[in-house]
């Protein structure tokens, strides 16, 4: 090993401090967020038409049988309060995953046609082959996992470019979107509500049975994915300089779409492609904790804090109850002008 | 401390879809000298650079590190013993200058490894090695394209290999940062012993600070060896398809090669003395 | 900008395509245009014949076939009308903004005038033709700005990829819009579901006639910009060199299709990939002259649209699909293949 001249220690020391100073802002950081996630849950259980005080929430998730509540919120809030978080957690990890890995903000699962992949795959069961359940999230996970492999295949030219496999991901997407427009019609009386779910996402009328899935899957990939963050980190420097860091970066980035495909996947069979969330998850995260270190995990539980107050601001903000996917899809336009806003001032790139 | 490490390649063939490069080159690295290689466009030397790095999986043949084949070696192992400054790696937006160079202690950390004493040792050697000291907390952004690269440097430093790889570490900087970065290397080479094997554009820099320079002439090796002997009129038509004269550089006693072109020269051109 | 069409200059491509080639060509379109309106007329879920269709041209619908034609004629003429008005439109954004993706589908300009218009219906009841067309160009207009402005951001300028995303990234904002207001107005939910999906069925002469105006003005811009666009695919700074003034050429040449376009969404809804497809086959035909590309682009948008709206009615019989979901299936294979032969850096 070549020995460079050693650094004093006061340098070494001031490297040192700097960079606990950079950990312990992200570690601060994603402490508060976990906080605000589990305040805000709770939060989701207690209000609603009928208001449960706290110890009323906590005696039903302990299982214990509370008059009322044990039933609103046991058996209509719970589910839809897990399922947002769980959700949310997916589409942030999936969303930060392929923005790192394509190094570009505006390249999420959702806007390169992941998503609709599921989408279309669900609304083709539901409405043409009447399924539902686990049955439902097989085919759309499947379905997504399909899409991703031609959009990598149509991509693949001698290697796979980000750029083509984003703006074939794009074409894909609008294809599926009249994919799922065309069945919708299909379906006779057009179902505004059902379509909105495929086309917005919603978490209206949620069941154990529509969350359990997207749990397991949860569960089951994000400790592979967050296995993979320092390699992740290291493809943000490109692939070339990447690899010479020791990076397997074919192997890392098969692992990271094919994780993060599955997660935004079982999320969508659950409840929609809740607009722009894995889209605005990662940058967001990107914001507050700076540009060190991974930003799975913050990404993650900004994205579960996005779909819960949206679906609270959707259900009790308005008059009329907003699916949650319309409330995330309308944020993504501010979230657009304030990027044209902040780089045209700092000069910066997208 | 002098570096022992072989680098070698044997029989090398190499392309990207139809197109063949590189077809059955060999070469040898000197351990622990300065090696550069030239070429006109398209020659294949980032091909060969990228390939002796792992980065560019060989059709025939094989590059040997220490008798091993580097493409069957694990990608960690490898990347402590040899590293690759690519022609533009990326910052991501915003980071600072010492997360930067602490990113080259990658193939040093397992996935779960805590960041350690000899970590931020590293880092801090890097830095001062580099004279970006003062810079550790500046945004990579925000740096000229000659701390920039000095950046980028220090973060293959961090690294801590034997062996450098540069792919063309000096395009896009003016003639003075060109000047900054080579004398970093060489410090570097006859400090520490480390072995270095860059791409070089210009040839006169080339011959100037390379112990050994190596031209490529399409995806061939057309000469190889001490500068003054590769560097030569012969050559240097054979290589780039042009008419020069090749003088001894008063400043540093390496060969010098002065295009001649069709206009300007004072004809008739002698003959060297 | 580094977006620039790797096509022959004009110069090459004229001396490959002499005048007398175009003229044939020109000929041919105009032949697929009639053949395929005819086709329009006669092709349906119900099947008539030749004499039930002489009769309806006279006036007559008398008989359910009858009346079956005289449906199809203005349904006939107004995928003629927005097929040519996307077609052009297409071949002018392409230009103006010298990127081979450019489509008011891809670049969300046709759901920028859905949002007006479903805006506009669910607020203040605009519920006339005319308001209408008004409310879709001015809402055209705004999201071809802001997709501009987005695309345009960072490094590079425009590129392919940045312009592509960020019209994708406003079109999925603009659909949650659109969804926002819709959703409490259980009144208008069937005509925003027409502005979800683009189709010309149910088209009556009464209310397309008031698009005209809009689309007479918007074609004559259009093709009065093509010396303009020829000099704009030089690059901007050679164009001024050679005397273009940049931004009044670019200017003009956007509004001639921020009004096609949105007088198109206007009546039709929201069509994509028609403005892709067609000025990439038109260039192959006629070479990359404007002065040829931007008529031929009208035509051949007119044919496709019309040919999209017969597939449709036949392949779901006894039921139809939307003139819209066809061209979305043919034309995203068709947006692959241009994205893939491209090479990656002029992306």
């Amino acid at each position: 090993m070549t020995a460079l001249l050693p650094a004093p220690a006061a340098d070494v020391d001031a490297v040192a401090r700097n960079r606990v100073r950079r950990a312990s802002r992200r570690r601060v950081v994603v402490t508060v967020l976990a906080v605000l996630v589990v305040v805000t849950f709770v939060t989701t259980l207690m209000v609603g038409r009928t208001f449960y005080p706290l110890g009323d929430v906590v005696r039903v998730v302990l299982g214990e049988r509370v008059p009322g509540a044990s039933f609103t919120v046991g058996r209509l809030r719970l589910p839809r309060g897990v399922l947002a978080v769980v959700a949310g957690l997916c589409f942030g990890l999936g969303g930060v995953t392929f923005q790192t890995m394509l190094r570009n903000p505006l390249a999420s699962p959702d806007v390169i046609g992941i998503s609709s992949g599921a989408s279309a795959a669900a609304v083709v069961g539901i409405v043409i082959f009447s399924l539902d359940g686990t049955a439902v999230s097989t085919i759309a996970v499947a379905a997504a996992l399909g899409v991703a492999v031609l959009i990598y295949g149509l991509a693949f030219k001698g290697g796979v470019a980000g750029t083509r496999l984003i703006l074939i991901g794009i074409g894909v997407g609008a294809m599926l979107t009249s994919v799922i427009n065309y069945v919708l019609t299909k379906a006779g009386q057009w179902d505004y509500q059902e379509a909105l779910r495929w086309l917005t996402g919603s978490l209206n009328g949620t069941t154990w049975t529509a969350v359990l899935p997207a749990l397991v899957a949860l569960l089951v990939l994000a400790p592979v994915l967050l296995g993979q963050a320092k390699n992740l980190s290291a493809l943000q420097l490109g692939d070339d300089a990447a690899a010479a860091l020791g990076v397997r970066v074919e192997r890392t980035r098969l692992i990271a779409i094919v994780t993060a495909v599955g997660l935004v996947a079982f999320a969508t069979a659950a409840c929609g492609p809740i607009a722009f969330v894995s889209f605005l998850a990662g940058p967001i995260a990107a914001r507050i904790v700076g540009p060190h270190g991974s930003l799975l995990v913050p990404a993650a539980l900004v994205g579960a804090l996005l779909v819960l107050v949206a679906d609270l601001v959707g259900q009790f903000a308005f008059d009329t109850r907003f699916p949650v996917g319309v409330v995330t899809g309308v944020l993504g336009a501010p979230y657009l002008i304030y990027l044209i806003i902040r780089t045209n001032r700092a000069g910066g790139s997208l | 401390m002098t570096a022992t490490h072989t680098l070698t390649a044997q029989d090398l063939t190499l392309g990207y879809g139809e197109r063949t490069v590189i077809e059955g080159l060999d070469l040898a690295v000197p351990a622990g000298a300065i090696t550069a290689i030239v070429g006109a466009n398209a020659s294949g030397k980032s091909t060969l650079l990228r390939s002796m790095s792992r980065l560019l999986a060989p059709r025939a043949g094989q590059v040997l590190l220490d008798g091993r084949a580097v493409h069957r070696m694990p990608a960690k192992e490898l990347a402590r013993t040899l590293g690759l400054l690519p022609q533009s790696p990326l910052a991501p937006e915003g980071i600072t200058v010492a997360d930067l160079v602490g990113r080259g202690r990658h193939p040093h950390q397992g996935i779960f490894s805590r960041w350690s004493r000899e970590d931020d040792a590293a880092v801090a050697a890097a830095l001062e090695a580099t004279q970006t000291t003062e810079l550790a907390e500046r945004a990579v952004d925000e740096l000229s394209g000659g701390q920039r690269q000095r950046v980028w440097i220090a973060m293959a430093l961090a690294q801590q290999t034997d062996l450098l790889l540069l792919d063309e570490p000096t395009t896009f900087l003016d003639v003075s940062h060109q000047i900054e970065v080579l004398d970093l290397l060489t410090d570097l080479n006859r400090r520490r012993g480390t072995t270095i094997v860059m791409v070089l554009h210009d040839l006169n820099l080339a011959a100037r600070y390379a112990d050994h320079l190596v031209a490529l002439e399409s995806g061939r090796i057309h000469a190889a060896g001490d500068p003054s002997a590769v560097l030569t009129e012969d050559c240097v038509r054979a290589v780039f398809g042009l008419d020069s004269r090749v003088i001894v550089d008063p400043v540093s006693g390496k060969p010098l090669m002065l295009p001649i072109g069709r206009h300007h020269a004072e004809a008739p051109v002698p003959a060297e003395a | 900008m580094t977006s620039v069409l790797p096509v022959p200059t004009p110069d090459a491509a004229t001396r490959r395509r002499p005048g007398s080639g175009r003229l044939l060509w020109l000929l041919v379109v105009l032949a697929v245009l009639a053949l395929l309106s005819v086709a329009s007329v006669a092709i349906g879920s119900r099947g008539v014949g030749w004499s039930d269709i002489w009769s309806a041209l006279g006036g007559s619908s008398e008989t359910i076939e009858e009346a079956a034609v005289t449906k199809r004629i203005p349904r006939t003429v107004l995928a003629v009308l927005v097929g040519s008005a996307l077609g052009l439109a297409g071949a002018v954004m392409q230009g103006v903004t010298r990127n081979p993706l450019a489509d008011p589908g891809v670049l969300g300009i046709n759901m920028g005038a859905s949002l007006a218009v479903v805006a506009g219906l669910a607020w203040f009841g605009l519920f006339t033709a005319t308001s209408r067309i008004f409310v879709a160009v001015a809402g055209a207009a705004l999201a071809a700005v802001f997709v501009y402005a987005v695309g345009a951001l960072g490094r590079g300028g425009p590129t392919p990829l940045k312009l592509a995303l960020a019209g994708a990234a406003t079109s999925a904002a603009l659909t949650s819009f659109i969804t926002a207001i819709a959703l409490p107005r259980g009144d208008i939910a069937a005509n925003v579901q027409s502005f979800q999906v683009g189709g010309v069925g149910g088209a009556t002469f009464d209310n397309l006639t008031p698009v005209l105006p809009f689309l007479a003005v918007g074609l004559v811009i259009s093709l009065l910009s093509a010396r303009g666009l020829n000099s704009l695919a030089l690059g901007d700074e050679l164009a001024a060199g050679l005397g273009e003034r940049v931004a009044v050429a670019r200017g003009v040449a956007a509004l001639g299709s921020v009004l096609l376009c949105g007088a198109a969404t206007a009546v039709a809804g929201p069509i994509w990939f028609v403005g892709l497809v067609v000025p990439h086959l038109c260039r192959l035909l006629v070479g990359v002259d404007h002065r040829w590309l931007l008529p031929f682009s009208a035509l051949a948008g007119a044919s496709l649209l019309v040919a999209s709206d017969v597939i449709g009615r036949i392949v779901a019989r006894p039921s139809e699909l939307d003139v819209g979901i066809i061209t979305a299936l043919v034309g995203a294979p068709f947006f692959i293949a241009v994205v893939r032969r491209q090479r990656v850096r002029e992306l």
